[in-house]
């Protein structure tokens, strides 16, 4: 409908089509964007040309390089693993014992650990190993199964209460829930268990409650947690008498946990991590909890 | 609203508005022990409250003039409305989200206000929410005035217009009671899906048919762009979208497409959508309220047409770009990186045609935010589509992948791009289409613009260095070959950036509202100044001469 004219500002010719108002220039398409075409083309054809790139029916062209990503994955894979072999062969094979008095391979052991332990520990344990309510703090000299590597490696490797045919197992029954203790023995031997570690609990009011729960104590907890009530590592069940707890010291929690019981759970790595990486963190988590008293 | 209908058209709108009510009905029976049945309810209620609104004035005067006399503008009117309250609400939800990874608190332990559920109503917001209607109701509007005649239906463009927000609607309700195909930028079940097959081929027919009234002898360019992204959606949606459900009774469904197939039809369609939703439509935008604002011819046709075809042609094969170093064998990734890369030139001669447009109008550009808005938008398409072909390279890819880098190119694509054109072409459209002399208040555009480019540039940065930082960190090995950093590491390294990419999300944001306040004075508090007339179709009464 419009008629060619020449604009006044690039003093080109309109193409003269007009659609309400708007008007369009007959410029050419600039020679740097041909020269940029030919050039983003010629860097494809290139490539086509050396790694695989069009489809051919059942098959596709390969290309010069004789490149292609599963195999260039499967060498990385192999030189990473040739690259770690020097240590990690040492890990696999030589006793905690030799591992531990070479302070190299310790801090190879440390750095890694730190690594796996984020990836793989640090979601319930925390990145820094403390751990939180529920999940044990692994940074204390208070281990339910042990501080020793073999048996921390024993936890990592078949976990806890798990399905692995080998695995830790750890119950304290629902006492109270159960019937197994009436509701005034529950009350009674959570506060002997509070008065052990709150001597100040042991007031003239609290003696006669505290004196019925030891019986209790004595005849229904000790098989598990010992007479002295310091726990065993045998068969994970915590000691009492320091102020380390997993699930909580006052006496609310005490009562819940002897009236509900409680049953942990660890998964089990043996599968998902190497020896090298499950021998790694035993280390990297007995170092934890040497490094504070 | 309905104003422009006669008595029989109002009628058949009814009948539609009962049809789909029923529908709903039957999906709440069939789906009474499911989340189908919740869906059900909401599509009785949208129908029921569309049919309310309908009964009100169902027998208000009919229109008396000659309805070809002049161009259909309540639909668009309505559009741009929902698109700005769709732009807040979306909005809202990234900052929310945003502010979830910086503070995983915020999620307040409820499943509904989860990451993961709220995560798709921020992408479905604003892409579909405030990106779409946007895109209808600005084609609407150029494609009549281009075309100088009268969109080909009376209740058409009311049937695409509700019927696309009762999608969107269905998608966003679904995401927080936990129901989603999983797959991004397509969650929506296939009961919605249906339902937009049908609305988004009555867009097509729609659009077909006023271009095909046209009274000028050829296309414009503006409409090649959206009828492309009107075409190719329609393909992507249905291909992407086919499923079988559980029953007739549910709402799960399972995609017929299997393995590593699945994945390369997911992107395929999800980088088109970025092609031909997040491109092409607002690249017709563009191509219609840039030229207009600036009151300068199109800097060359010639371009136009280069970066066209090579645009639409190109796209189609880059998505594989998103599956590089996986299952999918090595030739796709080959031909996704090298068209990724061809397709270059043409999107930087979309940019360069608009930005040389601007030569002769730099003084405008300096003086009114309105087309500052459109100028930005054109440097920040030309940004991202360097980014995108660069990020699409395989070894750059191996570092930006699953890294805050891909969610920061998108962003700058998403807020600088398609964002920034959109507020500009609103602030040109507002004016014109609700025939005041000009927008409320400029200054408030001006306050809007520093706040839309503020906070783009504060996420953009945010994200490209926490982006390269963890790509950096998950790939360092210590001197043994070991990895140096636990992925929570790199979390803990993001924190300073999620906050700030938080307080860039809530600066754009804020320039969201303000441009909803800007827009309402618009339309409440200035008198109609602009003669009445010329802005009307050709009719063939008006040109005797021809």
């Amino acid at each position: 409908m419009a008629e060619v004219e020449r604009d006044p500002v690039s003093g080109r010719d309109t193409t003269g089509h007009e659609w309400n108002g708007i008007k369009e220039l007959d410029t050419p398409v600039p020679r740097g964007v041909l020269i940029f075409l030919i050039v983003t083309h010629l860097w494809a054809l290139v490539w086509w040309f050396l790694v695989p790139a069009w489809p051919l029916g059942t098959t596709y062209t390969r290309g010069l390089l004789g490149i292609d990503q599963r195999t260039t994955v499967e060498a990385r894979v192999v030189e990473g693993q040739q690259e770690r072999a020097a240590w990690t062969a040492r890990l696999e094979t030589e006793a905690y014992d030799s591992v531990l008095a070479d302070e190299s391979l310790m801090q190879t052991v440390r750095a890694t650990g730190r690594q796996l332990f984020g990836d793989n520990c640090a979601a319930c344990h925390g990145r820094d190993g403390k751990g939180r309510a529920n999940y044990p703090d692994l940074t204390d000299d208070d281990w339910l199964w042990g501080g020793g590597p073999e048996l921390i490696e024993q936890t990592l490797r078949y976990g806890i209460n798990t399905r692995h045919p080998d695995t830790r197992i750890a119950q304290m029954p629902a006492f109270g829930r159960d019937e197994m203790l009436d509701r005034n023995q529950v009350r009674s031997v959570a506060a002997y268990v509070y008065s052990l570690t709150h001597p100040d609990y042991s007031t003239a009011e609290n003696l006669e409650r505290i004196e019925a729960g030891r019986e209790v104590f004595v005849t229904t907890c000790a098989a598990c947690h010992g007479e002295n009530a310091q726990g065993s590592g045998e068969v994970g069940a915590p000691n009492l008498t320091d102020s380390r707890w997993v699930y909580g010291g006052d006496l609310d929690t005490i009562i819940a946990s002897v009236h509900g019981g409680r049953q942990g759970h660890m998964p089990t790595w043996d599968e998902r991590l190497t020896t090298a990486e499950i021998r790694t963190l035993a280390l990297y988590v007995h170092d934890l909890g040497t490094q504070q008293p | 609203m309905i104003g422009q209908l006669t008595s029989s058209e109002r009628q058949n709108a009814a009948v539609i508005a009962v049809v789909v009510a029923i529908a709903g009905m039957v999906m709440a029976a069939l789906g009474r022990s499911d989340a189908l049945g919740v869906h059900g309810v909401i599509v009785m209620l949208f129908a029921g409250g569309v049919l309310y609104i309908l009964m009100s004035t169902f027998y208000e005067p009919e229109p008396t003039e000659d309805r070809e006399a002049s161009y259909y503008d309540d639909p668009i009117k309505v559009g741009i409305a929902l698109s700005m309250a769709w732009a807040v609400f979306g909005m809202f939800m990234g900052v929310w989200v945003a502010a979830q990874l910086a503070w995983p608190d915020l999620a307040f332990d409820a499943g509904w206000s989860s990451f993961g559920r709220l995560r798709p109503t921020h992408t479905t917001g604003v892409i579909f929410g405030f990106g779409g209607n946007a895109l209808i109701a600005t084609s609407f509007h150029v494609v009549q005035r281009t075309s100088r005649a009268r969109l080909a239906g009376q209740i058409s463009p009311w049937f695409v217009l509700l019927g696309y927000n009762l999608f969107c609607v269905l998608a966003v309700s679904g995401y927080l009671i936990g129901v989603t195909q999983s797959k991004e930028y397509a969650e929506a079940e296939w009961y919605a899906d249906l339902w937009l097959v049908v609305v988004w081929v009555t867009y097509f027919i729609l659009y077909i048919r006023t271009i095909a009234r046209r009274k000028e002898p050829h296309i414009y360019v503006a409409n090649w762009y959206f009828m492309a992204f009107i075409l190719v959606v329609a393909i992507l949606h249905i291909v992407n979208n086919l499923a079988l459900p559980v029953s007739w009774g549910h709402a799960k469904s399972y995609t017929i497409w299997p393995g590593v197939q699945d994945a390369m039809v997911q992107w395929w369609y999800g980088h088109n959508a970025v092609a031909f939703f997040l491109t092409a439509g607002f690249l017709g935008m563009l191509y219609y309220y840039l030229p207009v604002r600036a009151q300068r011819p199109i800097f060359s046709y010639r371009l136009s047409i280069l970066s066209f075809w090579g645009i639409t042609f190109f796209y189609m094969w880059a998505g594989s770009h998103h599956l590089h170093y996986t299952a999918l064998p090595h030739w796709v990734q080959t031909l996704g990186m090298t068209f990724s890369v061809m397709l270059l030139v043409p999107s930087w001669a979309s940019a360069g045609n608009a930005l040389l447009t601007l030569n002769g109008a730099w003084h405008r550009v300096r003086d009114d935010a309105t087309l500052r808005f459109m100028m930005a938008a054109a440097v920040f398409y030309g940004l991202s589509t360097f980014e995108g072909s660069f990020m699409a390279i395989r070894p750059v890819n191996s570092l930006s992948h699953y890294t805050d880098w891909t969610v920061g190119h998108v962003h700058a694509g998403a807020l600088g791009w398609v964002a920034l054109i959109t507020f500009g072409s609103l602030y040109t459209l507002v004016p014109s289409l609700w025939k005041r002399e000009r927008m409320y208040s400029a200054a408030l555009v001006e306050v809007h613009f520093w706040l839309a480019i503020a906070g783009t540039l504060i996420y953009v940065f945010a994200m490209w260095n926490s982006g390269i930082i963890q790509g950096l960190m998950w790939r360092t090995y210590t001197e043994e070959g070991a990895l140096a950093y636990s992925f929570v590491d790199s979390l803990v390294a993001m924190y300073p950036y999620y906050i700030a990419r938080a307080f860039g999300g809530l600066l754009f944001l804020i320039g969201a509202v303000v441009g909803c306040y800007n827009i309402w004075m618009t339309v409440r508090a200035l008198p109609a100044a602009v003669a009445a007339g010329a802005d009307v179709p050709v009719t063939p009464v008006a040109i005797p001469g021809e």
